[in-house]
């Protein structure tokens, strides 16, 4: 009897024991197979993270495990595979998407189902805004912050006549939305000439270069990016549509996008990017070298947004000190942590990090495309007050 | 409209912009063409419309990058990896052609398609694999970087070369089909088969031949483009849909129609990004829905062979009693699975219910209706929407929602089926798909009523339904109740009628029985019971995308009615099952789980096509 009782005894303190080394999962869902480029320097990212989080002996005492899906850019696949992670992978908390709508839809799911969800890459405003909720968090800036970003370099350009292109979805739609409105408030004197909406992907680049020129603007604006955007250039480069006519460019100067174009860059763009050889501050430099001593490769913007999503989420649960969801999403609001990119912030009033992104020109530097002149732009100066920001986020 | 008058406008003032719009649209018309005249030679041929044939341009183009990089800078080193990607592209088609497509010849339409999508699918995680993820940038052809101005407006030297390389290699098309002994031989084949092959010809060797040229040119398509644009992992499916229209407006097997169409839609969209800049993506199907609804074989098409079905079925007979008593077991299964089973498993089992309606939706007409709908997610997708935005704008119930899905979906159905009237097999199929297209498009960029990519969100169930259990409850019993229904009426006197307008429509119409109406009420019943489906996935997903009514939802509706077996009217029910199980444990558990799938996808093209519903029964039927 008395043999059975510490036998038991034991076996509850094992089981104890076994869940408190059982690692914390982290349900993570992307574009894998839809968006190679920008996903798999993004799985590196993380993965490092998680072994640096583990090598310092984990949160809470517990190991953190990612366990990721491929959500073959389909928000149907996304929403079934949130459901899967939550209940079958017991997963503490939903984490990553690359796409808007895909984003959107899983922070749908959080909300209806009570879950953290903290998005990674999706750039739409609406995700912490008109859409936003109690449970979704968004690490990188907005389309509107780094529209933002690039209005104020606008607005010192002479230029009068813009013009702007974008892919004909929410994307560029809310990207030029928010470039005109910030710019003209800026420059009433400012007017816009021609607008082209190419499909995502398909772009009729020579058509639309001369229907650009057509209009003769001053400046354009530019939201095209991937497979777009070396045709756009290509064309623009061959008619003549860059001579002395600034160019604005969301997102350009970003590896995954500038690498591609090698020694056809085009010179003297205002981007907003990653210039990640140039950045020598501390932080970065640390990032860096071990991303290198790791993956034998350079990192690029998806391997930062993946390796400060999971510092994010380790530094958010060990403020909250367990992995309740609600006590979770109490301590991101207002959480403040050290990144690659300098010190950011989760602002408790729209779940927004501070997290910003790097303003500059492009330029050709030994037959590669590169970032110059640049600028850290700190996401918290590119945001609208307290009071609009208010009006647009639903309250409780 | 204002933005169209100001350029209108600005056009009248500076005449010489319209000429170099021609010319670039000219330029993008030769690219078009290159990619099409293959597509159209292999249909002509061998009555094979090639999927994968987007690939090829998109192997070409990677090819071409790898090969110059090879050969070193000089003209020298670009045309020689040109030519070099075009040759193993070639080669590329010969082992597709030999492998798969050899035996799939005498096969009705359906079967080709599917597993030349599987080829797309294993070249793409091929490429993925060879190549990697990131776009590559081959250089500009040498010589030809530069631009001319004529009249003042300054035309790529390269879009130059482009517009002279179409009416070349038209003429050289020309010249090998009317004045080589191959050319002779390749059409005798066309004409009769068997005839040729009793004069003596391997004509085995001849369609090999045909589907190698097929696929040179488009290989040769994607290494041209290679001075414009990237080599990226998406071209294969951006190229072939604008190739399809081309080769359909201007008549399947015209190689002469294709450079029509090619020119055709190259202006007009060239112009109408002036006018209508939002309106790209809709353009080119308006287009090809026109010319199709005007002449039903393209523009210099010939009214084509009636499409082929597999061999005769046996008639219909009710449900034997061990069916009927294995579908109630099954359903008592199905009750109990709550009790026994929680979370995911209900989820999965909700995706399955639905799915296996959409399957048995398309399934009518497939099987008995003998109609290939290869846009069969127009009607799912306009279903998700019925419910979506029926909720969005009017903040209907959900009882309201999904019976707004289901009416809908029924109107889409007339509507298509009435403009799909005079079609049929390949035309249906494309005509089909360009309707799905256009109402994807409308979806995806009439933001102010859609919310356009971002979709509709917050469409959860009501209170009474909101637990898995209880949705799940609902969806087997609207879904199993969809499903009975399609069977009573495949069964009932409609049924029949449909089933001789297939096998016999002249026989039927001598009969009385008005074949046209019956086929049209198919698509609006087929359209109904696929709207109740998307209406219900609406619900359960919490939201409504554009992605609902986009081609790989139509490619998955024909996966699981072929898996289960098209003769089989239990079919789309298994077919659901296997394939949503498949596709699960792939996406969460392999990493190049499109290769796997599209191999899965060819293999059943090849070899079982009576699918698995179809094995069984065979097994059953046996002594």
């Amino acid at each position: 009897m008395l043999r059975r009782a510490i036998l038991g005894f034991a076996m509850c303190l094992a089981a104890t024991v076994a869940v408190a080394q059982e690692p914390i999962r982290i349900g993570e869902i992307n574009s894998y197979s839809g968006m190679a480029a920008f996903t798999l320097p993004y799985r590196n990212g993380w993965t490092l993270a998680t072994e640096e989080v583990n090598k310092a002996g984990g949160v809470l005492g517990r190991k953190l495990e990612v366990v990721a899906r491929d959500d073959a850019a389909r928000p149907e696949d996304a929403v079934r595979l949130a459901a899967e992670l939550v209940t079958n992978e017991k997963v503490a908390l939903l984490a990553g998407t690359f796409f808007s709508h895909i984003g959107l839809a899983v922070s749908d799911y959080a909300r209806q189902h009570k879950v953290l969800f903290v998005a990674s890459e999706p750039l739409t405003d609406a995700l912490t805004w008109e859409k936003g909720h109690r449970y979704a968090f968004r690490l990188r800036p907005s389309t509107y912050m780094q529209a933002a970003m690039l209005a104020e370099e606008a607005a010192k350009l002479p230029a009068r006549r813009w013009a702007t292109v974008a892919p004909n979805y929410e994307y560029g739609q809310s990207a030029v939305a928010a470039f005109k409105k910030l710019l003209q408030e800026k420059r009433p004197d400012v007017s816009f000439v021609a607008e082209q909406w190419p499909a995502q992907g398909k772009i009729d680049a020579g058509a639309t270069v001369q229907a650009i020129a057509l209009a003769r603007p001053d400046a354009i604006f530019n939201v095209t990016f991937g497979a777009d955007l070396p045709r756009f250039v290509r064309e623009g480069t061959t008619r003549g549509l860059f001579r002395d006519r600034p160019v604005v460019s969301l997102l350009t100067g970003e590896p995954e996008y500038l690498d591609p174009m090698k020694d056809e860059t085009p010179e003297g763009w205002i981007v907003t990017g990653y210039p990640w050889e140039a950045i020598e501050t501390p932080e970065h430099r640390a990032f860096r070298d071990a991303y290198r001593a790791r993956f034998n490769d350079y990192p690029r913007q998806g391997s930062v947004v993946g390796y400060v999503m999971i510092k994010s989420i380790a530094a958010g649960i060990a403020r909250a000190g367990s992995t309740d969801t609600e006590k979770m999403v109490d301590a991101m609001g207002g959480l403040k942590l050290a990144t690659p990119f300098g010190p950011i912030e989760f602002r408790a009033i729209d779940h927004q990090a501070t997290l910003g992104a790097y303003v500059g020109r492009t330029a050709v530097r030994d037959g590669k495309g590169a970032m110059v002149d640049w600028r850290y732009a700190d996401g918290a100066r590119y945001l609208p007050d307290d009071a609009a920001v208010r009006a647009m986020r639903p309250q409780q | 409209m204002d933005s169209a008058l100001a350029t209108l406008r600005l056009m009248a003032a500076e005449p010489s912009f319209a000429l170099a719009q021609a010319l670039t649209g000219l330029a993008s018309a030769s690219s078009l063409f290159l990619v099409a005249a293959g597509l159209s030679i292999v249909f002509g041929v061998t009555r094979v419309v090639n999927f994968a044939h987007g690939s090829f341009f998109m192997v070409g183009a990677y090819l071409a990058v790898t090969a110059i990089g090879w050969l070193g800078g000089g003209a020298a080193g670009f045309w020689g990896g040109v030519v070099v990607a075009v040759l193993g592209v070639g080669l590329l088609g010969v082992l597709v052609e030999v492998a798969i497509l050899r035996r799939l010849y005498a096969a009705p339409e359906l079967f080709q398609l599917l597993a030349t999508f599987g080829v797309v699918l294993v070249i793409q995680d091929g490429a993925l694999f060879l190549w990697g993820p990131e776009d590559l940038l081959g250089p500009r052809a040498p010589g030809l970087r530069g631009a001319v101005e004529i009249f003042g407006q300054r035309i790529p030297t390269y879009d130059l070369f482009l517009i002279a390389v179409g009416p070349v290699v038209l003429v050289l098309l020309w010249l090998a089909f009317r004045r080589t002994r191959w050319g002779v031989l390749v059409r005798a084949a066309t004409a009769d088969r068997e005839m040729t092959a009793a004069l003596g010809v391997d004509e085995r060797r001849l369609f090999t031949g045909v589907f190698a040229l097929g696929a040179l040119l488009a290989g040769l398509g994607g290494a041209l483009q290679v001075p414009r644009e990237t080599a990226n992992l998406h071209m294969d499916l951006n190229v072939i849909a604008e190739a399809f229209v081309v080769v359909v407006v201007g008549g399947m097997g015209s190689v002469v129609g294709a450079y029509l169409a090619a020119l055709v839609i190259g202006v007009v969209h060239a112009f109408g990004i002036l006018l209508f800049p939002k309106l790209t993506l809709v353009l080119v199907f308006l287009i090809m829905a026109v010319v199709l609804v005007i002449r039903p074989a393209g523009l210099l098409g010939e009214r084509g062979a009636a499409s082929r079905q597999g061999a005769p079925e046996a008639p219909l007979r009710p449900a034997s009693a061990r069916l009927r008593w294995t579908a109630a077991a099954l359903f008592a299964a199905l009750l109990a699975l709550p009790a026994v089973a929680g979370g995911y498993v209900l989820v999965l089992a909700v995706d399955v219910a639905i799915l296996a309606l959409f399957a048995a939706s398309l399934h009518l007409l497939l099987g008995p209706g003998g109609m290939i709908s290869f846009g069969h997610a127009a009607y799912f997708g306009i279903g998700a929407y019925g419910a979506g935005l029926a909720w969005k704008w009017l903040a209907a119930p959900m009882v309201l929602g999904l019976a707004v899905a289901p009416l809908a979906a029924g109107i889409a159905g007339a509507a298509f089926g009435w403009l799909c009237a005079r079609a049929s097999g390949v035309y249906l199929a494309m005509l089909t798909l360009a309707y799905a297209q256009i109402a994807w498009s409308v979806a995806a960029q009439w933001l102010a009523v859609t919310g356009g990519d971002n979709g509709v969100l917050g469409l959860w169930p009501a209170p009474w339904a909101a637990s898995p259990a209880a949705y799940y409850y609902l969806s087997l019993v609207l879904c199993g109740g969809g499903i009975l229904a399609l069977r009573l009426l495949v069964h009932a006197p409609f049924g029949q009628f449909l089933r001789a307008g297939r096998d016999a429509p002249r026989r039927a119409e001598a009969l009385g029985v008005a074949v046209g109406a019956q086929q049209w009420l198919a698509f609006i019943v087929a359209g109904a019971f696929a709207g109740l489906a998307g209406g219900l996935f609406a619900y359960a997903k919490g939201s409504v995308f554009p992605t609902y009514l986009a081609i790989p939802r139509s490619v998955d509706g024909l996966v699981m009615v072929l898996l289960g077996g098209v003769q089989s009217l239990s079919g789309p029910v298994v077919g659901a099952l296997a394939y949503v199980g498949l596709a699960d444990e792939l996406a969460r558990g392999v990493a190049l789980w499109r290769l796997v799938l599209g191999a899965a996808i060819i293999v059943l093209a090849v070899a079982f096509r009576r699918g698995l519903a179809g094995a069984v029964g065979d097994a059953a039927a046996r002594p």
